[in-house]
């Protein structure tokens, strides 16, 4: 069908300072590459400005990258082996930059991971590392560079390559070789070095030989992207990029997300005419379809039998480059082949230091710059992907911020098929969790009057709702005047209160709300009650002790309650002349006299939004019935 | 899938993007063999029907045969072609005879391009440019936005990747679409050899001599050249060592010359 293509795209990563643009001007140099006299002209500019000649120069040609020393920007330069036709990617190594080598090594066909040899391994070498795991490149060689400044020393080079091979094998990155050189004095490119008799594999350039470009995905169904429709005469033309398998006319398609089904009728092609197929991957192709369908962007055509994943909920690993974070509840533009659709961020599961791999214990709520995170989305209508790699195109993602690309991500899978896209089934707790994105769930705020409760319920309240959370207040004082109006302080009062709250709070709850009670509820057995209550309607359910001590509520008084209670004109008050059982195991303890609001409100939005995600039996159908 | 294929593929991509993103695409023709390789990949991208208007920038200083080849061309491949002069600039007097290059080039370029844009209200550009021709064209993205005052901020451009480009820009700026940005020479070359791609004579040797690379007639000059045919051509710049575009006096009239137009608009 195709035969391989025999030009590489070749990526430079590393460290700052690593030699990169040095070796890629010495690659262009040895390679004869460079245009008669820029070489020379550029010695003679930089003899004007009092500067050595570098090699680098030949490359980084704009004027203020020479001042700084730094790379600005992607740029592809061409060279040729009399084996093979190679493009180098620049990818500088600069912090800030991190945009410009995803920009880069994310079309590449393989990377140069280039290590100081007297410096070793550095923050950036690790994580330009893991973004080419994350990219999914694995053709990967190691160019130690700048053994000259070792003294070609074996012994270093050998612990470099055993840190990083350790480094790189928990990423599932193989490198091919390590190679020495110094790529100043062009040592180990062309030929391995005369300083480095020991070195027993290939020179630079011969490792780069060996590699071979990205061929398209063999064996892989159909997945033809569709860009747009064409209806420029009496033809309705369906274009695209056939990402992998192959179409030809009178082949059966079905278009996702939908599952609208039809056959080719003609491929439309200019200038020749009545070409049959099979058109292959990586190819343009526009066709006509037998029926009159509504295809439209951003669709995937496949074959009936094996049609890509739809789904609206998915987990994935996300690399972030925007200034401003990435958090729970940010609702951004994702963009997935050619099909857009909002997506929210539902949980960050874990955020990754891609220095250290290692993982952050607790649930997170923001993604930074320059942070890989594990994460939860769910987009507004179901999107069509290809999870796991199969199909690499069809199973990664942009993230928009503004208008700019602000991260790209990886689908690892689909979350739990929708239950409630069948609109002749009932409406069922699933399917309110379908709609919603979230379940219902309890958050039972109890200590003493004037502890904080209210304050940071109304808080947590604009917290989940500005995180696209549904959420719901159930205020004892605002029972008291209404549901609970009649009942006293009389411990059977107090006991049917509570009874009362918790019923409210769980039908808010089976309706999709996170509930967030602020009742003093002083009494551990009635605590218990609703507990078990929440726990027999399958309801997610935490006990938070808003906990400051007595002195400090009596301070604060802000209803002038223990004032009056101290005077004896509340009775049985909680505290003064009743009791308060503080809970033995709470889920969470806020110390309202010891941390500021934000600390205590950042911990219960983590809790809530945990509860409201948990997966597991999904509400028990006792619950569902009423 | 052949490396020409695989360029091919990529250009008709972004053709195919641009024109669904942008409400207003204009495709900028200088009738050079970059130009006319675009054209054909229009021409394919969108099974036959350029979908968009085509814009040539006359400088006034075009070489007559260029002239032809463009009203033949019109014709042939069925174009809306828009021809913008800056008169304004010709009025005062602007022009070879009288100014330097550099001023001429952004006159009668880059300010009569602003002119077009404003007149039809362009919100994307399609350009025949390449990373190899110059190293500052080597940093351009693929989809390259540009501000109202036409000036590409190359210090921090968007990213891209995953065949996902900026798609949307601000009131009054615009996008410049760059299909050929893969492309050497070489492949051009290949590529109108391949498909049979009809060009201007003027590329070809006549009396021992051929025009690289064209531009306005006073600054433009031929080169040294026995190729009558494509496949001499590409014999000849395989061993070739100076650069494509070493007979255009405006990118060398002084120092950072080509970076200085580029900042400003210039293609």
């Amino acid at each position: 069908m195709s035969t391989p293509h025999d030009h590489l795209y070749l990526v430079v990563v590393g460290h700052v300072d690593h030699g990169k643009s040095t070796l890629i001007g010495r690659l262009l140099f040895d390679t004869n590459s460079v245009p008669d006299g820029k070489k020379e002209r550029i010695e003679a500019a930089c003899k004007a400005e009092g500067m050595d000649f570098e090699y680098a120069f030949l490359m980084d040609a704009l004027l203020e990258e020479q001042a700084q020393n730094i790379t600005m920007d992607t740029t592809r330069v061409p060279f040729r082996t009399p084996r093979r036709q190679f493009t180098i990617i620049d990818a500088p190594g600069h912090k800030e930059f991190l945009k410009n080598m995803i920009t880069g090594a994310a079309s590449a066909d393989a990377a140069i991971l280039m290590v100081d040899a007297s410096e070793g391994l550095r923050e950036q070498t690790r994580r330009h590392g893991y973004l080419l795991s994350l990219l999914g490149l694995k053709q990967v060689v190691v160019a130690v560079n700048k053994m000259d400044l070792i003294d070609y020393d074996e012994k270093i080079f050998a612990r470099i390559r055993t840190e990083l091979t350790e480094f790189l094998g928990k990423l599932n990155v193989q490198p091919a070789h390590f190679v020495p050189i110094a790529a100043k004095h062009g040592e180990g490119i062309l030929r391995t070095s005369a300083h480095t008799l020991w070195h027993r594999g290939p020179a630079l350039l011969e490792a780069l030989e060996q590699f071979r470009a990205t061929p398209p995905i063999e064996g892989a169904p159909l997945r033809l992207t569709v860009q747009d429709i064409y209806r420029f005469d009496a033809r309705r033309i369906v274009a695209g990029l056939v990402e992998a398998g192959s179409v030809a006319v009178g082949d059966p398609i079905e278009f996702h997300p939908g599952g609208k089904r039809s056959r080719v009728k003609t491929i439309e092609s200019w200038p020749a005419s009545n070409f049959r197929g099979p058109i292959g991957a990586g190819l343009p192709v526009a066709i006509t379809l037998e029926d009159e369908l509504f295809v439209e962007r951003g669709q995937i055509g496949a074959p009936p039998t094996a049609v890509p994943v739809e789904a609206r909920e998915f987990t994935a690993r996300v690399f972030w480059l925007h200034a401003e974070p990435l958090r729970v509840g940010d609702t951004l533009p994702l963009r997935l082949g050619t099909q857009q659709a909002d997506a929210r961020i539902v949980a960050v599961s874990r955020v990754l230091d891609a220095v250290t791999l290692d993982a952050s214990l607790a649930p997170a709520t923001e993604v930074k710059r320059h942070e890989v995170a594990e994460l939860r989305l769910r987009v507004r209508r179901p999107i069509a992907f290809d999870a796991g790699g199969k199909i690499p195109s069809l199973g990664r993602f942009v993230l928009m911020r503004g208008r700019r690309i602000a991260g790209g991500g990886v689908i690892d899978s689909a979350v739990r098929e929708d239950a409630g896209r069948d609109d002749t089934l009932p409406v069922t707790p699933a399917s309110r969790t379908t709609l919603l994105g979230h379940r219902g769930a309890v958050i039972w705020l109890t200590g003493l009057s004037g502890a904080g409760k209210s304050t940071l319920s109304t808080a947590l309240e604009q917290r989940l709702f500005r995180a696209g959370i549904l959420p719901a207040i159930v205020d004892g004082d605002v029972l008291r005047a209404g549901l609970c109006k009649g009942l006293g302080f009389s411990d059977e009062d107090r006991k049917e209160n509570i009874r009362r709250a918790a019923e409210a709070a769980l039908l808010l709850a089976d309706a999709g709300a996170v509930v967030i009670t602020a009742l003093i509820s002083p009494f551990r057995a009635d605590r218990q009650l609703v507990a078990e209550l929440c726990g027999v309607r399958g309801v997610p359910f935490a006990e938070v002790f808003v906990n400051a001590p007595l002195a400090e509520c009596e301070r604060r008084d802000v209803k002038q309650l223990y004032a009056r209670a101290r005077a004896g004109q509340i009775p049985r008050f909680t505290g003064i002349d009743s009791p308060y059982e503080p809970p033995l195991a709470p889920a969470l303890e806020l110390r309202t006299d010891l941390e500021p609001v934000e600390q205590s409100l950042e911990k219960l939005f983590v809790l809530a939004t945990s509860l409201a995600h948990e997966t597991g039996t999904p509400f028990a159908d006792s619950g569902a019935d009423i | 899938m052949t490396h020409l294929d695989e360029l091919e593929s990529q250009s008709i991509y972004l053709l195919r993007e641009a024109y669904h993103a942008f409400g207003k695409v204009g495709m900028l023709w200088s009738m050079g063999k970059d130009s006319n390789v675009l054209l054909w990949l229009a021409k394919k991208a969108f099974a036959g029907h350029i979908p968009f208007p085509v814009i040539h920038v006359d400088t006034t200083y075009e070489f007559p045969e260029m002239l032809e080849f463009r009203a033949w061309a019109k014709q042939h491949y069925g174009l809306e072609l828009i021809v913008h002069v800056n008169e304004e600039a010709r009025a005062r007097g602007i022009g070879y005879e009288t100014t330097d290059p550099v001023t001429v080039t952004h006159e009668l370029k880059s300010v009569a391009l602003q002119q077009v844009l404003g007149l039809h209200k362009f919100d994307a550009l399609v350009t025949g440019i390449r990373r190899d021709e110059d190293s500052t064209r080597a940093k351009e993205r693929y989809f390259s936005p540009r501000n109202a005052e036409f000036e590409w901020d190359y210090k921090d451009q968007p990213p891209e990747f995953w065949n996902h480009f900026t798609t949307e820009v601000g009131p009054g700026e615009h996008v410049r679409v760059q299909p050929l940005l893969d492309w050497t020479e070489i492949d051009i070359w290949r590529y109108c050899d391949q498909e049979k791609i009809p060009l201007p004579g003027m590329y070809f040797a006549r009396n021992g001599r051929r025009f690289r690379s064209l531009g306005c007639m006073p600054i433009t000059k031929d080169v040294p050249s026995t190729a009558t045919t494509i496949d001499e051509i590409i014999e000849e710049l395989k061993v070739t060592r100076t650069s494509e575009r070493a007979g255009r006096a405006q990118d060398h009239h002084e120092r950072n010359a080509m970076q200085k137009l580029r900042a400003k608009g210039f293609m």
